[in-house]
């Protein structure tokens, strides 16, 4: 997998989805190009999907939020006949390398936890209108969406087949919101789960695996209902022009990608990545209206789609670079005023857009495997927003007073209100609140300090940083943190830090991202799975998979 | 003792399956009838439902004298349920269990997939039912009239058939869909039937017979792939069918070739020697060749549609697993399983038809459409010599397996008759001299005008060399009682 997976995609040539605008109603058709997949090797029958596709899906998600503010509820439908969606493309995932497979399951839980969040967060709400068969993936892909409405004609169905016929899971989330979201019982979950031709009709609608079952007549008739009631108790600010996601400008060498806001180089022999956040320039816009004037070119829109894209970019392209380390540069006044215009306007539709992208990146940031480490050093602007990701990371360290020849300012954090709600991770909690899970006292008072500008020894004791170290030891003791670091196993770092970013109370998210996730990991593994005789890999050739009986 | 050749009538349905002893089954297929009857009226064919139809009825199994020919009213059909006898010792024929014994009971783990394939083939013997139900209306003679009927009766049965095999190994699923195979209809925009070409109008009596060669042929081939099924219910259900498919396939055989004897002896009479002459032809109340040709052009591709992608997981898997052989599975010489066997594929590579081999086992649906190929030239070729022995020059032919294609590798590609890649403009500019056009419908819509005294035929086709069951020329085959 030589070529370089790109996450920005221009809407004029999206290659699998078609998308209509009518007024505060937008219809998502997903009409897969069976010759479009990112590699070769394999067909996009049946409107199965690939890591391209969900690439496509996600960038709509992601514009139906910025560029039409003005869309309340969303139709997801298919734009072929008799199929909506049978799932990730089968012979996609027996071909690919297992990190692959991981990072691809892992972007598409993101863009599923996206579009489904958007109902409540943002007012806008995905109904899902199934006609055909809805297997797999495609059928987890209505699981997060807020209504599901199935075409009684005697054979649209639902159906998670993969455990009788790939001998894998559901896991895009299908485990997980059948029982958690949808709250099927637990029985019949266990029956749905192992039928492949899944379930249709009335009994449907009986088990909760859709919404409602209607006649094929009234089908078009109920979508057009559903989505005048959903936009009418849409929740979301009025809004008359979007923002529009220009395209990035970056440039990639072999050293590293050079965003706007920020760097991304690469020291591949140490297996080491920087990643530099810079701060703004120049004065904060002076209000919302100035933000939305200055649209994708704004510094906290701009450094969040930024810093998103280099994330998603090492991610999947950059296996061997294990360990990232994040630091930041610029001044940490400018960044809580820039900040402070969107959150002092919450209640704008793009204020709290931009807000709840922030969110979803640093989300994106806390489920990435691999090793986090931040360095807050003079000239930083660890601030508000920016101060988030020293909770996110694995381990952070501060340098601490001034440094000889460094005319910068002094190492410092800033908290801002921020830090203490408006970014809860998966499991519901502020990363501080989850951070100070057994000093819950800690948080009260890292918040009475919101403003002030926290040098070393105050981020030390309010428990903010790992380790500070002064000019003499910084960096001998940040080179011998990382030798170490670069020198265990990945697959340990990666099971570690996953464990330990996340402890306190289960919600479905993390549940998707630990238990589902780690189940499916681990059958990705497996010989039943993906060996050589194993199903996945004998999927197409009519030879089932070879099963080691075995119970572990 | 109980008698597995001769139909027991102590049931209200016939059968040879022990059915009065199975109360299970028999409760369930008791609670079905009705809705079946209900189906039969409301869509089966309209306005003869209290006429006398000179049908055969199964009364056994017995190759040498299974059916009985008498006068029934089609909602009075007896409607059975047959299997073939069955074969001391059967063994699976193909796949990873070949030669052990076949299975009685369905084994837990095709459990879906046999289910699913039952389910198709029987959402299809409806469906024709549906699309003919008008026809009787515009009949050429009281006995293609009655030929029309006793397909669809036996169509009915064939749903019969499929519905025990539902009811009896499939539990409470099965009868669910059981009660879906009457719910969905031929067309129908609230639940359609499952394939394509199952939900065409059949508008008039050509396109019958055609649909009846090349579309029943589909269904003789699939049949014959199930008759092969390592579940040995399915595989004796499947090949007493096939005793009733033969005669749906004389009826598309003979028809045709009746209406194009009509067309080349008209055309001599007339001394028109040209067969592109169409208005010519037309005037003198019959079809002309050309339009004949392209009658069968859309309903072959149409049927070949049928056979599913050209290679093909589902159709992989049901080998394997010993559930749907292929044609004449037991007289080919291999070993049954196929695992390192290769198979050529037609594929469309850049722009050019190319063969490629590929694993066996993936080309299954491959193999099964070449074979129907096969057997659908045979019938092509007695057309030709009837055309020939008039001395008319025109020759059928059966189009390259690639034009107007809507399933497999073809589906997105135009190309013509003769198996060239031409252009969509060259497509849309020439099609209508190859696939009929309104105009072509509306005249043979034209033709379709009924005759129904005993031994008389429409001009456009001729009358057939021997009757059914041997009776004379002017048999009073249906006794038309009309409302
Ligand atoms: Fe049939
Ligand atoms: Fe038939």
């Amino acid at each position: 997998m030589s070529k370089r997976i790109d996450f920005q995609v221009d809407p004029e040539n999206y290659r699998h989805w078609r998308v209509d605008y009518e007024g505060d109603v937008a219809k998502l058709y997903m009409d897969v190009d069976e010759k479009g997949g990112l590699f070769d090797g394999y067909e996009l029958k049946l409107n199965s999907y690939d890591l391209g596709v969900d690439i496509e899906l996600s960038d709509i998600v992601q514009r139906m939020r910025f560029e039409h503010p003005e869309v309340k509820a969303i139709v997801l439908q298919s734009g072929k006949e008799r199929v909506f969606c049978a799932g990730a493309n089968i012979r996609m995932l027996g071909g690919a390398a297992h990190s692959h497979k991981v990072n691809f399951c892992k972007f598409t839980n993101e863009t599923r936890n996206t579009f489904e969040a958007a109902g409540q967060e943002s007012g806008q709400h995905y109904i899902c209108a199934v006609r055909g068969a809805c297997a797999g993936g495609g059928y987890e892909l209505a699981l997060a969406c807020d209504h599901i409405i199935l075409a009684d004609d005697g054979s649209s169905n639902v159906a998670l087949p993969e455990v009788p016929l790939l001998a894998v899971l559901p896991g895009t989330g299908g485990l997980t919101r059948v029982t958690d979201k949808r709250k099927v019982r637990r029985d019949r979950a266990d029956v749905f789960c192992s039928i492949e031709e899944g379930v249709k009709g009335k009994r449907a609608a009986e088990w909760n695996l859709v919404d409602e079952v209607v006649a094929n007549s009234r089908f078009d008739e109920t979508i057009a209902e559903r989505a005048k009631e959903f936009a009418a108790r849409s929740t979301r600010a009025a809004a008359s022009e979007g923002v529009k996601l220009t395209p990035l400008k970056r440039t990639f060498n072999d050293n590293g990608v050079t965003y706007s806001t920020i760097e991304v180089d690469i020291e591949r022999e140490k297996g080491l990545v920087t990643i530099t956040i810079k701060g703004p320039d120049g004065d904060a816009p002076a209000s919302i209206d100035a933000i939305a004037a200055e649209g994708a070119d704004a510094w906290i829109l701009r450094a969040a789609r930024e810093l998103d894209d280099a994330i998603l970019h090492l991610r999947l392209n950059e296996l061997e670079l294990g360990t990232w380390v994040i630091r930041s540069q610029g001044d940490p006044a400018a960044v809580l005023a820039h900040e402070k215009v969107v959150t002092d306007n919450a209640d704008h539709w793009l204020a709290n857009e931009i807000l709840l992208y922030w969110k979803r990146v640093l989300k994106r940031l806390d489920v990435t495997s691999r090793s986090l480490v931040a360095l807050v050093e003079p000239g930083s602007c660890f601030a508000g927003v920016l101060a988030e990701v020293l909770f996110a990371v694995d381990r952070s360290y501060m340098a601490e007073g001034d440094f000889e020849g460094d005319n910068r300012h002094v190492a410092a954090i800033t908290l801002s209100d921020n830090n203490f709600g408006r970014f809860p991770m998966a499991n519901d909690l502020t990363r501080l609140q989850t951070r100070f899970l057994g000093e819950p006292g800690k948080v009260d008072e890292a918040k009475g300090r919101i403003g002030e500008t926290l040098e070393a020894y105050d981020a030390n004791e309010l428990g903010l940083v790992t380790y500070c170290f002064d000019d003499i030891d910084w960096e001998d003791e940040v080179r011998i943190f990382l030798e170490e670091r670069t020198s265990f196993s990945p697959d340990a770092m990666t099971g570690m830090e996953a464990n330990l970013r996340f402890p306190g109370p289960e919600t479905m998210e993390t549940r998707i991202f630990g238990r589902l996730t780690a189940w499916q990991n681990w059958i990705f593994q497996r010989p039943n799975a993906v060996g050589e005789n194993g199903a996945l890999q004998r999927y197409g050739t009519g030879v089932r998979g070879d099963y080691d009986m075995r119970r572990v | 003792m109980l008698d597995l050749i001769n139909v027991a009538y102590d049931t209200q349905i016939p059968n040879n399956v022990g059915l009065s002893s199975d109360k299970r089954v028999l409760k369930a297929l008791e609670k079905w009838h009705p809705g079946y009857i209900n189906w039969w009226n409301d869509l089966g064919p309209d306005g003869f439902q209290e006429s006398l139809v000179y049908l055969r009825t199964a009364v056994s199994v017995d190759p040498k004298g299974w059916a009985k020919f008498d006068y029934v009213k089609m909602p009075e059909y007896r409607w059975g349920i047959l299997l073939a006898p069955q074969a001391e010792g059967r063994t699976i024929p193909c796949g990873e269990h070949v030669g052990q014994p076949a299975w009685q009971e369905v084994p837990g783990e095709y459990r879906n997939m046999l289910k699913r394939l039952i389910v198709i083939q029987g959402d299809t013997e409806p469906a024709s039912v549906e699309q003919q139900r008008h026809l009787g209306k515009t009949a050429p003679s009281l006995y293609d009239m009655r030929n029309l009927f006793q397909v669809n009766v036996e169509e009915g049965r064939h749903l019969w058939a499929m519905v025990y095999l539902l009811q009896k190994y499939f539990g409470a699923d099965g009868r669910e869909e059981a009660d879906d195979l009457l719910r969905r209809t031929s067309g129908s925009e609230e639940a359609p039937r499952m394939l394509g070409a199952f939900n065409e109008a059949t508008p008039d009596w050509l396109s019958f017979f055609m649909f009846t060669y090349f579309t029943d042929r589909d269904g003789k081939m699939q049949l014959e792939s199930l008759a092969q099924s390592g579940f040995d219910p399915l595989s004796r259900t499947c090949r007493f069918m096939l005793t009733e498919e033969a005669h749906h396939m004389f009826v598309g055989e003979t028809g045709v070739g009746r209406v194009i004897q009509a067309t080349c002896e008209a055309m001599k009479e007339a001394g028109i020697d040209d067969p592109y002459d169409i208005e010519k032809v037309r005037a003198l109340g019959v079809i002309d060749l050309p339009t004949i040709q392209k009658k069968l052009n859309l309903h072959y591709s149409l049927s070949l549609d049928l056979f599913g992608s050209e290679v093909s997981t589902n159709a992989a898997n049901a080998f394997n697993a010993g559930i749907k052989g292929r044609y004449q599975e037991a007289k080919i010489d291999d070993d049954h399983q196929l695992h390192s066997d290769t198979y050529p594929v037609i594929q469309l590579k850049d722009g050019k038809i190319v063969w490629e081999d590929v694993p066996a086992l993936s080309a299954i649906n491959m193999r099964l459409r070449d074979d129907y190929v096969r057997d659908a030239s045979g019938g092509v070729k007695r057309w030709n010599a009837t055309i020939e022995k008039t001395g008319v020059q025109f020759e059928m032919k059966m189009p390259h397996q690639g034009f107007y294609r809507h399933i497999g590798v073809f589906a997105d590609a135009n190309v013509d008759p003769d198996g060239a890649i031409i252009s969509k403009e060259e497509w849309d500019a020439k099609k209508d001299e190859w696939l009929p056009t309104k105009a072509d419908g509306d005249f043979i819509q034209s033709l379709m005008k009924p005759v129904w005294e005993p031994g008389k035929f429409a001009s456009w086709i001729a009358p057939p060399r021997v009757g059914i069951d041997n009776k004379p020329g002017d048999f009073e085959y249906v006794k038309l009682h009309m409302a």
